[in-house]
């Protein structure tokens, strides 16, 4: 996400090219970072629990095809 | 010093622009290449992009980063996620780009190159990609609420519930229009056939794998479900070659509806991770990476287009659909120069993950320049076609006969030269029976797409093995939109139907569920089975509903837009989406009354339904017609298209009128009326839920 720092090696830089386009990947399906989601509910909820990557991904398949508000065009 | 460089180097890219538009305007009679035109468009797309989405940005829309949106102010990782906007990009491209771009171009193709370049670059630059930014900025500002509520609550319960009932007939003719595509492109394809079937058995395999073998591993499940595509494309080419294979693949095209019917019924009522999720993967990706593809081929192969610039089919006499250019050119290509489906997209899942109210521009103008990009290119695989060998393909047997030499004969008619040989060996070349009336502009993309590829990279595979590829790419994402759109075209009659018997809203009963999805697919399934059995090829009569239809959603988006500038006390802006508004009411509206109202069989549905009534009435049987029942069911279906498109039509005119008396009512009040969420600066936004 963060853009690497300018003394950075090549190779970080590929590892973060490659994680963003992951990401995209993922998001492009309906599935948002999963990493960001354990950091947001350590960070604002410590004391509750944290969906695992397996339920995390049930959720997000049930949430996007489980309405009518997730149109996709033509 | 930097802006003199920088002003001088945006004057050059003007100059070189328009010089590339000039020529692909002005040359005639001569073949030009294909670069002229990317160039132009890429000339426009950048320009567009530096200076009127900014000014939109800045002056109209003041755009403020400071602002919190819902994805910071709501942020749960999950449906609120401030996102990269490199990230959210690439979402919201793949949720709009999909057939629409694809096949609209390519029909338009029948009017020359230069038509439907031109409102595709004028249209999205001041219609769709002004659209889809300005719908997605109003409802960041709204919670990211959806189009449905937001005019709702802008243009009162009234508007609200006759635009929701008019989304809900837009998705259901969008949704028979595509199966309508796919049904023509697998038609008496065995090769076809077997390679789109057998992503059924992939993707039911790629739903196990990932619920219980390696739960939520989608990158591998993607990698092998592709591979699998591809080897099943190779298969596919066995199977047409072996008699008894073939024949079991080889369907008319009454059976494919009705076997797309029960999938599409299937699809909608099993569990998502079964079929419906593995299948959007496979589409998504496969979308996204064969349009890639496509691009860096077209710049390496840099072919000749062959189409003329114009052709006289502009008088409205066309073989592939009929009416002049003004108003049927701007309702062919919908999707690519504006598409009102877009401003779903953009009131749904963007809103909820945009980062920072700056991102809007890039994500709703931007992927929309990138969608009228991937219009340009479908326009350019078609035009690089022989125009007889276009013409053969898009023209219905009515026009051309069933032979290759009558249907040379029928062409030349028209003034362009094609040897039956040409049609036959092409047909041979991609590994069909035949290219004879293939209407509905994916075949023919895949013709103009396999050329290009095999050209680029001709050692790697045959012609026939890059026709199925495409056809399968292109069948697969509309199968997609098939099914994701049947379940949600359900979810749309459930709500409205549990708004007057509350069980109907329980999504989770099996009663419900069945019932509103029998609803959904019986409407499109109805008119798809038209469609089909129309002898005119049914795009004929199909295409200019639904173009009507989607350009009616966008106008309606535009009223919305407007209304809403309007309220905030910026009307000297208001023009910027009225503008494009009052064009697309205009075209629509024009249209529609021309296909309900036209004396022209050809056009008007009521004198079409006239033109046969008054031969049953004689007893007489017309041509296409085969029988008496074949002859009532041609006046039953144009009276019911011609009901259809008098109610889009009164959907956006009560929608219109509701809005010119709100936005005279905001007019007149001093103070900004519109209905935003209060302000929460980025500092002050609390850590989310």
């Amino acid at each position: 996400m963060r853009p690497p720092p300018p003394d950075a090696s090549v190779i970080a830089r590929l590892h973060a090219a490659w994680k963003k386009a992951a990401q995209t990947a993922n998001l492009a399906i309906g599935v948002p970072d999963y990493e960001n989601y354990v950091r947001h509910r350590r960070a604002v909820h410590p004391d509750e629990p944290v969906m695992s990557y397996e339920a995390f991904f049930r959720e997000r398949q049930d949430a996007r095809y489980g309405s009518a508000a997730n149109p996709r065009c033509c | 010093m930097n802006t003199l460089l920088s002003r001088a180097l945006w004057l050059a890219l003007s100059i070189f622009g328009a010089a590339c538009l000039a020529t692909v305007a002005l040359r005639r009679g001569e073949t030009i290449n294909a670069m002229w035109l990317i160039a132009a468009a890429g000339s426009v797309f950048v320009i567009g992009y530096r200076f009127y989405s900014r000014y939109i940005a800045d002056v109209a829309l003041q755009i403020d980063p400071k602002r919190a949106t819902p994805a910071v102010l709501r942020n749960d990782g999950l449906d609120y996620v401030p996102t990269d906007r490199t990230v959210l990009f690439g979402h919201h491209f793949a949720a709009i780009a999909g057939a629409g771009p694809l096949v609209g171009p390519v029909l338009a193709a029948q009017m020359g190159y230069l038509p439907g370049t031109l409102w595709i670059l004028v249209g999205v630059v001041f219609a769709g990609a002004v659209q889809d930014y300005v719908v997605l900025f109003l409802s960041t500002r709204r919670d990211a609420r959806g189009m449905g509520e937001m005019i709702k609550s802008e243009l009162g319960p009234v508007a609200g519930v006759v635009a929701m009932a008019g989304i809900l007939a837009i998705t259901i003719m969008l949704i028979a229009v595509l199966a309508l595509i796919v049904v023509k492109a697998l038609a008496e394809s065995p090769w076809g056939l077997f390679t789109v079937a057998a992503t059924i058995p992939i993707a039911l395999f790629m739903g196990v794998y990932s619920r219980y073998l390696r739960p939520g591993k989608i990158g591998e499940v993607s990698v092998i479900g592709v591979l699998l595509l591809i080897a099943s494309v190779i298969v596919g080419g066995h199977v047409a070659a072996d008699p008894a294979w073939a024949a079991a693949f080889t369907h008319d095209g009454v059976t494919l509806t009705w076997m797309l019917i029960a999938y599409g019924f299937a699809a909608s009522v099993l569990p998502v991770w079964l079929l419906l999720a593995p299948r959007d993967y496979l589409s998504t990706f496969m979308k996204i990476g064969t349009i890639a593809v496509l691009a860096v081929a077209i710049l390496i192969a840099a072919p000749e287009l062959k189409m003329p610039a114009v052709t006289p089919f502009i008088d409205g006499s066309g073989p592939v659909w009929a009416g002049p250019l003004f108003p049927f050119l701007f309702i062919t290509i919908a999707c690519g120069a504006v598409s009102g489906f877009h401003a779903m997209v953009s009131s749904g899942t963007t809103p909820k993950m945009l980062a920072n109210e700056a991102h809007a521009r890039p994500i709703g103008y931007g992927s929309m320049l990138m969608e009228a990009a991937v219009a340009i290119m479908a326009l350019t695989a078609a035009c690089i076609l022989e125009p007889g060998v276009y013409f053969a393909m898009n023209s219905p047997a009515a026009a051309i006969g069933n032979t290759a030499e009558s249907a040379a004969a029928a062409i030349a008619e028209w003034g362009f030269v094609v040897t039956p040989e040409l049609l036959t060996q092409t047909a041979k070349d991609i590994g069909e029976t035949t290219i004879l009336s293939r209407a509905g502009g994916a075949p023919t993309l895949a013709v103009g797409m396999a050329m290009i590829l095999h050209q680029v990279v001709p050692s790697v595979a045959s012609m026939a093995f890059w026709y199925h590829y495409a056809i399968l790419f292109e069948a697969l994402f509309i199968l997609t939109t098939i099914d994701a759109g049947t379940r949600i075209g359900r979810f749309m009659i459930q709500d409205f139907i549990g708004s007057l018997y509350a069980p109907m809203k329980n999504t989770r009963s099996w009663v419900a569920n069945a019932v509103a999805t029998t609803l959904c697919v019986a409407g499109w399934g109805w008119f798809l089975m038209q469609g089909v059995t129309d002898p005119l090829g049914g795009i004929n009569t199909l295409w200019p509903l639904f173009g009507i239809a989607n350009q009616m959603l966008a106008g309606i988006a535009l009223i919305f837009a407007t209304v809403v500038l309007i309220k905030m006390k910026r009307e000297r802006y208001a023009w910027i989406t009225a503008v494009p508004m009052t064009w697309l009411l205009i075209c629509t509206l024009y249209a529609g009354m021309l296909k309900v109202f036209s004396a022209n069989p050809r056009i008007g549905f009521l004198a079409h339904a006239d033109k046969f009534s008054a031969a049953i009435a004689r007893g007489e049987v017309l041509a296409p017609a085969k029988s008496m029942a074949q002859m009532s069911r041609v006046v039953l279906n144009d009276r019911i298209d011609a009901t259809l498109a008098l109610l889009f039509m009164s959907v956006v005119v009560i929608v219109f009128v509701l809005a010119v008396r709100t936005a005279i009512a905001s007019l007149r009040s001093r103070l900004p009326t519109a209905a935003e969420a209060p302000y929460v600066a980025v500092k002050d936004a609390p850590a989310a839920a």
